[in-house]
């Protein structure tokens, strides 16, 4: 509990002893506990606003059941309990939080995985070229060959071209995926903002989205040159089997505009 | 009227394997004047450089230009406006093909695709060959 006091005080926000100090419950006003709860709640927008850090709200909890007193009703005891457990389920989550170790995940883990994702794709895209030299090579052989070995061996070369094409899928893919983990990082940096955000110091804007962007612009593409704004949501990348459309079925669609 | 192979055709993308790909196959198709862009804002600055292109093949999800902005630039320019454009994209839901014929592309092509399919579509939008 000392901790926790000592963050509160970190946080600069006062909310330990003065609504414990002020309250009509420590006088022992025999007043409803729902009035009581309402008198807090005013009290803390008067202070605050209308936004209150999540962290903050176990605090404030603490505060609000240090100055209840009185005869309470079984109703008020229900309450209390459910306000008790609201406030041990609060700091359970701050501690569960504080042993993701944030720090690593956003410096360590994601950007580890991002530099595996680039490595594949490098690594794919260096072995479609020598495949591609040595098909190329082949064709260079073809002339002066009989005419139906030439066309054999081209439309093996044919196959070959088709089947690199993989690594263009392959790429879009993994660059799908390194978005989704820097979503994840901003995920991450948004929960442990909303618990304490100045003990951790996480940066308040993330470079990786601008401003105005929504969650699914950030999980999809990136704006290009000139592009109107409903275009970034048709930047999606290679789809899932059963999700793309086939091209027949890109065929039809076509044919109905004719 | 037959197609002139020796036409030049633009390749747009930003992947080099994909560009090498799409040349080898024209090449084996009898197009051998190729050239490339590595994105929209390339590929329209090669368009206007004065150099007659007979067809442009393009790639969508580029940056810092698209293809189907590249697409808009194009049928947006008077000189450009009848340039045959085929896409050739892995963005392979409805409503990108519509975004695309609703821009005035030629054809459509999803990735992967084969030869086959690259010679139906030009043949479509160019005519037997």
């Amino acid at each position: 509990m000392a901790a926790e006091d000592k963050s509160s005080q970190d946080n600069g926000v006062d909310h330990g002893g003065d609504f414990a100090a002020g309250s009509p419950g420590a006088a022992g006003t025999a007043r409803p506990l729902a009035a009581m709860i309402e008198d807090r709640i005013a009290e803390i927008r008067a202070r605050q606003g209308d936004t209150v850090p999540l962290g903050d709200v176990a605090g404030v909890v603490r505060a609000l059941l240090g100055s209840l007193s009185g005869d309470l009703t079984a109703e008020d005891i229900r309450l209390y309990r459910e306000v008790e457990d609201l406030a041990r389920y609060i700091q359970s989550a701050k501690a569960e939080i504080a042993a993701l170790n944030p720090a690593d995940i956003r410096e360590e883990f994601l950007p580890t995985a991002a530099d595996e994702l680039d490595a594949i794709v490098q690594s794919t895209e260096a072995a479609t070229g020598e495949i591609m030299d040595a098909a190329e090579s082949i064709e260079d052989l073809l002339v002066g060959l009989p005419d139906d070995a030439a066309e054999r061996l081209r439309a093996a070369t044919t196959r070959i071209y088709e089947a690199c094409s993989f690594q263009d899928i392959t790429g879009q893919r993994v660059t799908k995926v390194v978005r989704t983990l820097k979503s994840i990082e901003e995920r991450v940096d948004g929960l442990v903002r909303a618990f304490e955000p100045e003990r951790h110091g996480i940066r308040l804007e993330s470079p990786g989205r601008p401003a105005g962007t929504s969650t699914a612009q950030a999980w999809s593409g990136v704006a290009a040159t000139g592009d109107r704004a409903e275009d970034v949501d048709l930047l999606n990348g290679p789809q899932g089997q059963g999700e793309a459309i086939k091209q027949d079925d890109v065929d039809a669609l076509l044919a109905k505009f004719d | 009227m037959a197609v002139d192979k020796n036409m030049r055709v633009l390749i747009v993308d930003d992947y080099k394997t994909m560009l090498r790909i799409i040349r080898n196959l024209l090449r084996q198709l009898g197009f051998n004047n190729i050239d490339e862009a590595s994105d929209g804002s390339a590929a329209l600055q090669q368009l206007r450089s004065g150099t007659t292109y007979g067809l442009v093949i393009s790639d969508w999800n580029m940056e810092p230009m698209t293809g189907l902005q590249l697409l808009r630039e194009v049928r947006a320019d008077a000189k450009l406006k009848a340039m045959p454009f085929i896409m050739v994209t892995a963005e392979s839901k409805s409503e990108n093909v519509i975004a695309a014929k609703e821009a005035g592309v030629s054809n459509y092509i999803v990735k992967p695709f084969n030869a086959e399919t690259l010679k139906a579509k030009m043949v479509s939008v160019l005519g037997d060959f």
